[in-house]
């Protein structure tokens, strides 16, 4: 008989939080039945609050469950942390959002929250097949999420190119992991290590690394992999789109970093320079396209493929410099993006979505606030001190210098700039441009309000005052990467 | 830790506009009011600085210092020395004429353009008085983006193409100093075994001569060029000068160029020693090249505003060349030139300001005969012309004679073409001035101007009684620089590793 392996449900606690919530959710929206869900967002955000406090009152007390193949150390918690943060704003940015688009699903919420206990689930997963269990429970959610205006012809093109796509990647990732197994007979990251530190690695281990980095790199949207994010970006609704741009990012960077930087470490001098090709291949293909594009949920995608590329600097540079400003980066890119959707997701024009730059002109006349608050969101994207998109490209590319990759430094530096153009293009329109016709106007919302204030209390707390967060991170790293 | 004096100069404008948020936007009188107020009481807190500025010290004063990120050893340094005094003086005199300036001329979002405003003048305090790389960096990046919005907001026809070439070409330049910076920090803590990114602690250090080193000068160089601007660099100036509004050419020409040469002298001189004295024959020519370019072009611009830009690269190139030639004499005579620039550009711009806002029209050929009548105005634009000119006796003739003093000890043949320099300005100011001014009154439109109101002269005062000032008892300015930069020379002598006799 096979003994049943050990279970420590404290090692999955936030994740349980979540998961609880979410068939909470799938029963309130049965009983009783009701035509608006307000109360399905308010319970919903009630769980990932709890998810949160639990995460946070676990902090410094490691827990492994299940053979270890599920860790919740301070780097998993960090992630969660990140994770319920883009959770809850994603929630609030929902409820008159879906309102106004007249799509009001119960569903939708506990999609999301399970979407999220997978993505959380990434965080912790010490073990290639857990790894690939969360990541299809959190995509699995988020491709039926991306569809959810099934009127809509751009939500199928987005739900179905991002399933088959999505569907695509994991095989490889499947298959890197068959690979893996069989180079180094395990699936546990502590076994990999050992296997992976050696003088010569078998062929066998290499194809298999690089078919895992070509399933991250779809999940992560790294070029040459990120072909579905415009489609995807565009069609989904925009609530969703924040949720992919933010947490999907983060819990694929997590298990990314726990694989590469953690189980493959030593592996670093096989996977290194390839990383630094793709990072370079990413920031400038994401920064060039992204000025010829007029669509504002585009633009935003590609945006997010060039931020994907200043993370991946991190990657390269590695230690607890380079993994702790991808933490941090994390963080404060995901204020920053949920901010800028938040605003998309606000701003509408005859009853549409108003995702075309045009629709923009003059906002800064019509609404100051709102205006306002996009400016601050978009110029911390640009990096602009003293904002939390700043502080992160400091702490990522100071880690490259550090370790010696100054030109790659340099590479992103120059992206930066070119970054800088296409972004304020929307402020150029904002505030320098008067609209030819009528243009998007907000719609009052008090959640998504919140939604925006905490993001931009976020960016310019992350940015003022970063040594905080940033300690926290550099010590959340440390058991990672050794 | 209590709060110094450097501080409440730095962040009392931003501490305005914070406040000044909360008024409601169609109360624009209140809202220029405030905004008047409290850039003339930042003024009024900068007098002490030079007051109490103790001109037999070269060490920092007033230094303030809060730790901020300490493990990466970023704290909020602050200080002043006889080189940034002076420039944190020019600052928040001309911050509040530009405000003046713009009381009419711009009705539109006033309660935007204030706040903008008052942010643009902590981040330019910020520059100046800086020593934490960091904290530098963070002002001297987040200063770009008012800027932006002074000239793209409020701008002529063209402003958000210059807007947008303004952004771009001082973010290419300044990124780069971002890794430069990041780099200098890791050798020096490599080299020392403290990282810091404390100036003052970073410039004790002597970096070998080398590659790096010469990389990293480039890097910095590149991003203080840029913003100078010095020829081939110049070009996003003219666009910016001609689009912004007068408040922000008054602003541009008289504080943001001034970082440029500051940088030079703050960063690039005594960190990288070695490099700035192997690239003083390039500085050298492309000074010489912007000193003559921009007169000649100033000369054939038809339009007074494109003038008054392309004489700022001419002046700017003077400035320049003081700074390398590492005397004495040209270091002072370039920081003295960096402030009367500021004032006599400045008093330029808002001389074409107000005529602009009376004939709505820039180009010289629209005006001639005006000295009959706006006597008042031709007089107060008389003055600023002859100072910017370098008559002897104003501002501008004191810093051109010191640099070239400095100069002549260098080389005498780069004296001989930087004099030609001061020529030239004569020959196109002063036809220019004789063109507008002179003359019969050939258009009608011209008959009944307006002369001077006394919000103009309330504004060009101020301007005119520094300009007098500093031509006739320039050593009220000169002595509180000569401590700090004797010592910097000093500093820059001891740590070369090639000898030098300046």
């Amino acid at each position: 008989m096979i003994p049943a392996p050990p279970v420590n449900l404290a090692a999955l606690a936030p994740t349980l939080v979540l998961l609880a919530t979410a068939v909470l959710v799938l029963l309130l929206d049965l009983f009783p039945p009701r035509n608006d869900k307000t109360h399905l967002a308010v319970v919903s955000l009630a769980g990932v609050i709890g998810a949160l406090l639990t995460a946070l009152t676990r902090w410094g007390r490691d827990q492994r469950g299940f053979r270890d193949m599920v860790v919740l150390d301070n780097y998993a918690l960090f992630i969660d942390v990140v994770i319920c943060y883009a959770v809850a704003l994603v929630i609030l940015l929902s409820i008159d959002y879906l309102r106004r688009e007249g799509v009001q699903t119960g569903e939708y919420y506990a999609l999301v929250l399970f979407s999220a206990s997978g993505m959380m689930l990434m965080a912790s997963a010490n073990d290639l097949v857990v790894v690939f269990l969360a990541l299809e429970l959190m995509s699995l959610c988020l491709y039926v999420l991306a569809g959810l205006f099934k009127q809509r012809l751009d939500a199928g093109e987005a739900s179905l190119k991002y399933f088959l796509l999505g569907a695509f990647a994991s095989s490889f990732l499947l298959y890197g992991i068959a690979l893996t197994y069989g180079a180094t007979g395990s699936t546990s990251f502590e076994r990999i290590v050992a296997a992976a530190s050696g003088p010569d690695r078998s062929v066998l281990f290499l194809v298999g690394l690089a078919l895992m980095l070509v399933g991250f790199g779809f999940k992560i949207s790294a070029a040459p992999f990120h072909m579905w994010a415009p489609d995807v970006y565009q069609g989904a609704p925009t609530s969703v789109t924040t949720l992919i741009a933010t947490g999907s990012k983060a819990a694929g960077f997590a298990a990314l970093m726990r694989l590469l930087l953690g189980a493959l470490r030593g592996a670093q001098p096989d996977w290194g320079p390839l990383m630094w090709g793709l990072a370079v291949v990413t920031m400038t293909l994401g920064n060039v396209v992204a000025i010829a594009q007029s669509n504002l949920k585009r633009m935003l995608a590609y945006s997010s493929i060039a931020h994907v590329g200043y993370m991946m600097v991190g990657l390269v540079a590695g230690g607890t410099s380079g993994a702790g400003a991808i933490l941090y980066y994390l963080f404060a890119y995901t204020f920053t993006v949920a901010g800028t959707f938040g605003v998309l997701t606000l701003c509408a024009r005859a009853g549409e979505e108003a995702v075309e730059v045009e629709e923009y002109a003059g906002l800064g006349r019509r609404h100051p606030l709102l205006a306002g608050m996009l400016t601050l969101f978009l110029l911390s994207l640009i990096g602009i001190p003293p904002l939390a998109g700043f502080v992160g490209k400091f702490y990522l590319f100071g880690a490259a210098v550090q370790h010696g990759y100054l030109w790659l430094a340099v590479i992103a530096v120059l992206n930066s700039a070119i970054a800088a153009y296409y972004y304020l293009r929307v402020v150029v329109f904002m505030y320098m441009r008067e609209p030819e016709a009528a243009g998007a106007q907000w719609t009052p919302s008090f959640a998504g309000g919140v939604a925006l204030a905490v993001a931009a209390a976020g960016i310019v707390i992350l940015g003022v005052m970063p040594a905080p967060f940033a300690d926290l991170a550099q010590s959340a790293v440390a058991t990672l990467v050794r | 830790m209590t709060i110094g004096l450097l501080t409440i100069v730095t962040f009392l404008p931003a501490a305005a506009a914070l406040l000044l948020l909360l008024v409601p936007r169609r109360e624009e009188t209140v809202l220029r009011v405030g905004a008047l107020l409290a850039t003339v009481a930042t003024f009024a807190l900068s007098v002490p600085l030079y007051v109490r500025f103790d001109a037999r010290m070269a060490d920092y004063q007033f230094v303030e210092y809060a730790r901020w990120m300490p493990n990466l050893g970023v704290g909020y340094h602050v200080g002043i020395d006889g080189i940034s005094l002076l420039l944190v003086l020019l600052t928040t005199l001309i911050t509040p004429v530009a405000l003046a300036s713009a009381w009419r001329a711009i009705d539109d979002r006033v309660k935007e353009f204030v706040v903008t405003l008052l942010v643009l003048e902590t981040g330019m305090v910020g520059v100046f008085v800086s020593l934490d790389l960091f904290l530098f960096y963070v002002f001297w990046e987040a200063m770009l983006i008012p800027m932006y919005f002074i000239i793209g907001v409020w701008g002529g026809g063209r402003r958000i193409y210059a807007a947008v070439k303004f952004v771009l070409y001082t973010m290419v330049g300044s990124v780069l100093m971002l890794v430069a910076i990041l780099a200098l920090y890791y050798q020096h803590g490599a080299a020392t075994g403290l990282h810091t990114f404390d100036l003052p602690t970073v410039a004790r250090w002597v970096m070998p001569p080398g590659t790096s080193q010469t990389l990293m000068f480039l890097a910095f160089a590149l991003a203080f060029a840029i913003k100078v601007p010095m020829f081939p660099f110049h070009t996003w100036l003219p666009d910016a000068h001609v689009e912004a509004p007068t408040a922000g050419s008054v602003i541009l020409a008289g504080v943001l160029l001034k970082m440029g040469t500051y940088g030079f002298l703050r960063f690039c001189l005594p960190l990288f020693p070695d490099a700035s004295l192997a690239f003083g024959p390039l500085v050298f020519t492309l000074s010489i090249i912007g000193v003559v370019y921009g007169a000649w072009v100033s000369t054939v611009q038809p339009d007074l505003k494109k003038l008054v830009a392309y004489s700022s690269v001419s002046h700017l190139g003077f400035v320049m060349l003081g700074l390398f030639t590492l005397t004495s004499q040209g270091l002072v005579g370039a920081i003295l030139q960096m402030v009367s620039h500021g004032l006599s550009t400045g008093a330029l711009f808002l001389l074409v300001g107000m005529i602009y806002e009376r004939r709505h029209t820039r180009m010289i050929a629209d005006f001639g005969g005006l000295w009959a009548v706006i006597p008042a105005f031709s007089a107060v634009f008389m003055i600023a012309v002859l100072s910017s000119v370098g008559l002897p006796g104003l501002n501008g003739f004191v810093g051109e004679f010191l640099i070239l003093v400095g100069a002549f000890q260098v080389n005498r043949t780069l004296a001989a073409l930087a004099t030609t320099g001061i020529i030239f300005a004569a020959v196109y100011l002063l036809w220019m001035y004789q063109r507008v001014i002179f003359g019969e009154v050939t258009h009608a439109e011209n008959r009944d101007l307006r002369d001077l109101t006394p919000r103009e002269w309330a504004l060009m005062v101020p301007i005119l009684l520094f300009i007098v000032w500093i031509g006739v008892y320039p050593v009220a300015f000169t002595s509180k620089m000569e401590a700090s930069v004797d010592a910097l020379i000093a500093q820059v002598q001891s740590k070369a590793s090639v000898a030098f006799s300046r």
